[in-house]
């Protein structure tokens, strides 16, 4: 069983390594959105101190959103899901495997840009700390979260936009817990554990939902 | 053919099957055995197959005609346990042990290549078919089938690919993918093989191969259904008839 994890879990990376750039083009993105920000802003360094780890977040909430509708589509494109089913390996296990191998080439870049990003807006050490510590502990949530949508949503052609509508409204609590740890960490009335723990929670809860609402779709695809 | 002609056909050769059972001890046990009993299937609310029964036996080719949208692509996918049933029950003997309803899980006794071939184009032959041997591989305390596994390298030079084991599948031709795909069949080794349009874009040559493929399974005592509207030259193969259920109606 093991060696079935390994082998998919391999594939997956492989494929986001060959195919689109995986891993760079959703940084790259991140980046934009990060750059974009004071043009509409302004050049308030202290107002985009403040808002920093907000914008932050939403940029890797959106760039977690992309790509995630290919997660399981195209392995339904060319039949690789059927054949998938046929292995000896139970579906909520693939799902997990591949929700693992799409967060480490799309989540964890995005965890591993976010204290230079963070430079750009001109946080504190403090808040870059935070929100990178946050965004390591929430991001695995928007992707499991993600991965239910785009299964639901496999057999539609383009699921993108479905996918970012379903989704968006249920990653609200992990945007509020994610943002508020960020800002606890530079100083505010409340201990940066209290929300960085209900972070984590909602991370774990959708670690387990994901894998079994995302099998359970995939299941009824076919009917 | 009537179904129940077939059926009856299916009976008897079903008792030549283990009548003979001790005399030719098959690579896959003495009496592998595939049932399929009043079948029906719905693809949304629409009857797609009813009241289908048949069996195969060790050694048995099926091959499942018809005419486009009688179902034959369902009822591949149905056996797969790909969709599933309204009625009826798929039986399997002669392989593992049943769990504790009594049941043989048939879906993990099947190889169904469908119409796609479940390739990714951006990987090599090689890799593609390195993941799906590590990916189907069985346990050997099944005591199934667990040497009978082919390397990549071997299921493509069997498929005449050998040239082509490190060539993107992204660079091949629709008919050396095809082929990629059926040497898929050879390097996770399952007694039952589902095959949808097998030969679809092949040529002469590799069409004899396919043949060659599936005559070497059968000589191992494993069995073969294919849906295909080309002539698949296996010469003892049987064949079913499927026609097109009229919408609501049950035949």
């Amino acid at each position: 069983m093991m060696a079935m994890i390994q082998a998919l879990f391999l594939r997956d990376i492989r494929l986001a390594r060959r195919v689109g750039g995986g891993a760079t083009l959703g940084v790259v993105f991140f980046l934009i959105l990060i750059t974009i920000m004071p043009f509409a802003i302004g050049p308030d360094l202290v107002l985009l101190a403040r808002i920093g780890p907000a914008v932050l977040w939403i940029a890797a909430l959106l760039a977690t959103l992309l790509g995630l509708d290919r997660l399981f589509q195209s392995d339904c494109d060319d039949g690789s899901l059927d054949a998938l089913r046929a292995s000896d390996l139970p579906l909520e296990v693939i799902v997990l495997v591949k929700c693992l191998a799409h967060w480490m080439m799309t989540g964890l870049p995005l965890v591993v840009a976010a204290p230079a990003f963070g430079v750009m807006l001109g946080l504190e050490p403090d808040a870059l700390w935070g929100v990178t510590v946050s965004l390591l502990a929430g991001t695995p949530a928007l992707t499991c979260l993600g991965a239910i949508g785009a299964a639901l949503t496999v057999s539609l052609r383009r699921g993108g936009l479905l996918l970012a509508i379903l989704i968006l409204p249920f990653s609200i609590p992990v945007l509020i817990f994610g943002v508020s740890a960020a800002e606890a960490a530079s100083g505010g009335t409340i201990p940066f554990a209290t929300p960085f723990l209900i972070l984590c929670a909602l991370s774990l809860m959708a670690l387990v939902l994901a894998p079994l609402a995302g099998a359970q779709a995939l299941r009824q695809m076919d009917e | 053919m009537q179904f129940h002609s077939l059926l009856t056909m299916g009976i008897f050769e079903n008792l030549w099957g283990i009548l003979l059972a001790d005399a030719s001890s098959h690579a896959f046990g003495p009496a592998l055995g595939l049932s399929v009993h009043d079948l029906g299937v719905m693809r949304g609310a629409r009857s797609v197959l009813a009241g289908l029964s048949f069996d195969v036996t060790a050694g048995e080719a099926l091959i499942v005609a018809g005419p486009n949208g009688a179902g034959k692509s369902t009822l591949l996918r149905s056996l797969a346990g790909l969709l599933p049933l309204c009625a009826g029950h798929i039986t399997l003997s002669g392989v593992g042990a049943p769990d504790e309803d009594g049941d043989i899980d048939h879906a993990r006794y099947v190889h169904y290549l469908g119409h796609k071939d479940g390739l990714k184009s951006a990987l090599t032959a090689a890799e593609n078919l390195n993941f799906w041997a590590a990916m189907m591989a069985r346990d050997s305390s099944l005591g199934l089938f667990a040497n009978k596994a082919l390397t990549s390298t071997e299921a493509l030079a069997r498929m005449g690919l050998a040239h082509a084991l490190d060539v993107p599948v992204a660079y091949l031709s629709a008919g050396q993918t095809r082929r990629v795909a059926l040497a898929r069949l050879l390097v996770a080794h399952r007694p039952i093989w589902l095959l949808d349009e097998p030969t679809t874009a092949l040529d002469t040559a590799s069409q004899l191969r396919v043949r060659d493929i599936m005559c070497a399974h059968l000589g191992e005592g494993g069995i073969v259904i294919a849906a295909t509207h080309t002539e698949l030259g296996l010469s003892s193969a049987r064949e079913l008839n499927l026609r097109p259920l009229t919408s609501g109606a049950s035949s």
